[in-house]
């Protein structure tokens, strides 16, 4: 008989120990998944510039034209028939060249004109970025309608994908829809901006006071609350900033806009906080013990300890909770799109409304056309955003890890 | 070590408390000044709890409390005018695990001095370069005095833990096992680092090694569940203990 026979097992350690391995390789793949879905469904976009202007071409050109949202369509081909082409060229849906001609204060109190910013800069210089069919087609009025959808398909099918997305407006449903993702990047740089400068230190400190301030009484209520602010529902925390913080801010500073991205920031900071505290916290308490009673025995207060021993010996650990802070703002779609003013503008002042990239999934993915340009564009977002996310992660896990492990062993 | 110095440190009748559980019972004892008085006994005695109340370390334990008195200099250091920072200040302290911070050498020097005043480089090179030299560690670190603590091997970072506790000059140098995860070379260079700092410096040292107890020490103190068993100079506790217990746990019959 051999003596190196495995003990008996029981069945059941062998169906737990496969569906542990199922789960996880499952879960593992699910997330590769996601990411090949969306980024196929993106690569419309690449697949060749014939095929992407065709779907452009042919949705304005079809019957199903009168449904593109487009309220200037009917004006526009009224004036068109009636009017002389030089006097046209300020009538056609173009707001950069209608706006750039009016006086900006009459716009600065439109919230959802994207534009409002744009008609400050000069517009010449927006005549060259944005494509003013007009100008093409030259003094003949066009008498019939499909000529003019036409003109600007043949046109954008010659601009390449990296500078439609490079424009500075984003305005998908127009009759020449423009995708510059400019305003977005902006938008989403400064609510995440704002959320991670009001987010960070609040969640640094508040992990600093409960790891070596509080009482152990108060810790073990302040802790748990804190982490309890991780669960609330974003739409919660969205409809809470869009309908007091917003009131309360806007008598406070006074400005144009009741939400902006500054209302925005704050709402995400609501969710960058409790993430960022409790991953400083843990971070914070498994510094070795010793190092502060070591700090405390050579006649340093609690905070020349936190500050000067403690902080940075788990720097890289906090560092990891600011970065996945970020990675959370950034993809925080609820209440970016309830509270930011959700307006493409591409202007830096957090006083006005933002448009984050993910609220434009959010707010646009419903009414796309499926399988056009625009729906691609969105997708392509998506894959972006998965990929920064995936990137902020991959950063804190492999290297900050790391740097923790070197910064206790001492190599 | 014939003549009796003053008592720099004492406490009479000292009680201490974790929660419920007493840890120490009535316990009285003189710390005389440059002399090193040494704690020996069984583990979970409370020589190391004895040893962190005298700078008050124990405070950063939820629901400790004490009875009786803890003198430094004749001021009682549990009463309310005391500065804990201040007491801790002059009342340094090594740890039995070596905790260099994660900084490098000479930053580790220089961090008790920083807490509370700014000194000029040249001045603080000169303190970092005294303290690793009274540490004996100077000669092996001079070169790489801007590397990390944590590259030094463990006997070179408990030396550099003294090295730290030295650096803002404290009257009392509290050891609590200094030696305790040190290999006999180590171990041989801290006891000569202490006998050459109690010219300095009032010593109180916890030990499990009664042989480095014999060495080092002038005066002994036998604790065994809690209490003080017996306190004498060290040449008569090891040569003709009053007590049975001491007997018994220096003659290796238990402990």
């Amino acid at each position: 008989m051999n003596p190196f026979r495995a003990t008996s097992r029981h069945v059941g350690e062998h169906v737990a120990e496969w569906s542990i391995r199922i789960v996880a390789s499952f879960s593992i793949i699910v997330i590769f998944l996601i990411f090949i879905f969306v980024f196929r469904e993106a690569m419309g976009l690449f697949a060749g510039p014939k095929e992407a202007a065709e779907a452009v071409t042919q949705v304005p050109a079809d019957d199903l034209r009168p449904e593109v949202y487009n309220p200037d369509v009917m004006s526009l081909e009224e004036r068109l028939a009636a009017e002389a082409a030089a006097a046209e060229s300020q009538d056609v849906y173009n707001p950069d060249a209608v706006l750039a001609q009016e006086p900006a204060a009459s716009n600065e109190q439109d919230v959802y004109n994207p534009d409002a910013v744009l008609a400050q800069e000069p517009a010449a210089s927006n005549e060259q970025e944005v494509y003013n069919p007009e100008v093409e087609l030259g003094t003949p009025a066009p008498t019939t309608s499909v000529a003019t959808p036409e003109t600007p398909a043949a046109e954008l099918a010659d601009r390449s994908l990296w500078d439609k997305l490079t424009g500075s407006v984003w305005q998908p449903v127009s009759e020449i829809p423009k995708y510059g993702m400019v305003p977005l990047f902006i938008g989403t740089a400064k609510t995440t901006i704002v959320a991670i400068l009001i987010g960070a230190p609040l969640g640094i400190l508040a992990a600093l006071y409960t790891a070596f301030f509080a009482s152990r009484r108060l810790r073990n209520i302040v802790k748990p609350a804190i982490e309890l602010l991780a669960g609330f529902p974003s739409v919660v925390i969205g409809f809470f900033c869009l309908s007091i913080i917003a009131t309360y801010l806007q008598d406070l500073l006074g400005t144009t806009f009741r939400l902006n991205a500054l209302v925005g920031g704050i709402g995400l900071s609501i969710t960058v906080i409790p993430l960022v505290y409790s991953i400083a916290e843990e971070a914070l308490s498994s510094v070795p013990r010793s190092l502060r009673e070591a700090s405390l025995a050579l006649g340093s207060t609690e905070w020349q300890t936190a500050y000067r021993v403690m902080l940075p010996a788990a720097a890289p650990g906090v560092f990891a909770a600011v970065l996945l802070g970020v990675g959370r703002a950034f993809g925080e779609t609820m209440i970016a799109l309830m509270a930011t003013g959700n307006a493409p503008l591409a202007s830096w002042s957090i006083l006005e409304p933002a448009r984050t990239f993910a609220a434009t999934i959010g707010s646009e993915m419903g009414e796309v056309v499926w399988g056009s340009e625009h729906y691609g564009i969105l997708f392509l977002i998506g894959s972006m955003l998965f990929v920064v996310s995936f990137g902020l992660n991959a950063i804190t896990e492999l290297y900050v890890k790391q740097r923790l492990i070197k910064r206790f062993q001492g190599k | 070590m014939a003549k009796e110095t003053p008592i720099k440190a004492r406490t009479v009748d000292f009680s201490f408390y974790y929660g419920s559980k007493q840890a120490l019972y009535n316990i009285s004892i003189p710390m005389h000044q440059h002399r090193v008085t040494a704690f020996i006994g069984p583990s979970g005695c409370g020589k190391s709890t004895f040893l962190r109340s005298i700078n008050r370390m124990n405070d950063l334990i939820d629901g400790t409390r004490h009875t009786g008195l803890m003198e430094v200099d004749g001021t009682d250091v549990y009463s309310p005018e005391v500065d804990v920072t201040t007491l801790r200040r002059r009342v340094g302290m090594v740890f039995q695990k070596s905790t260099p911070f994660p900084k490098s050498i000479y930053e580790n020097i220089t961090y008790g001095l920083s807490l509370t005043q700014n000194k000029p480089k040249s001045e603080l090179d000169g303190i970092v370069e005294s303290c690793l030299r009274r540490a004996a560690l100077w000669d092996e670190v001079k070169d790489r005095l801007h590397h990390s603590a944590l590259g030094l091997s463990g006997g070179q970072q408990q030396r550099l833990c003294i090295a730290r506790a030295v650096s803002i000059n404290p009257e009392i140098l509290l050891m609590d096992e200094p030696c305790s995860a040190l290999d006999p070379i180590s171990t041989g260079k801290v006891e000569e680092l202490i006998t050459e700092l109690k010219d300095a410096y009032t010593i109180v040292l916890v030990t499990h090694n009664m042989q480095q107890a014999a060495r080092v020490s002038d005066y002994t103190g036998f604790f065994l569940m809690g209490r003080l068993i017996e306190f004498d100079r060290t040449r008569t506790i090891f040569t003709s203990p009053a007590q049975k217990e001491t007997e018994d746990y220096i003659t290796g019959r238990f402990g």
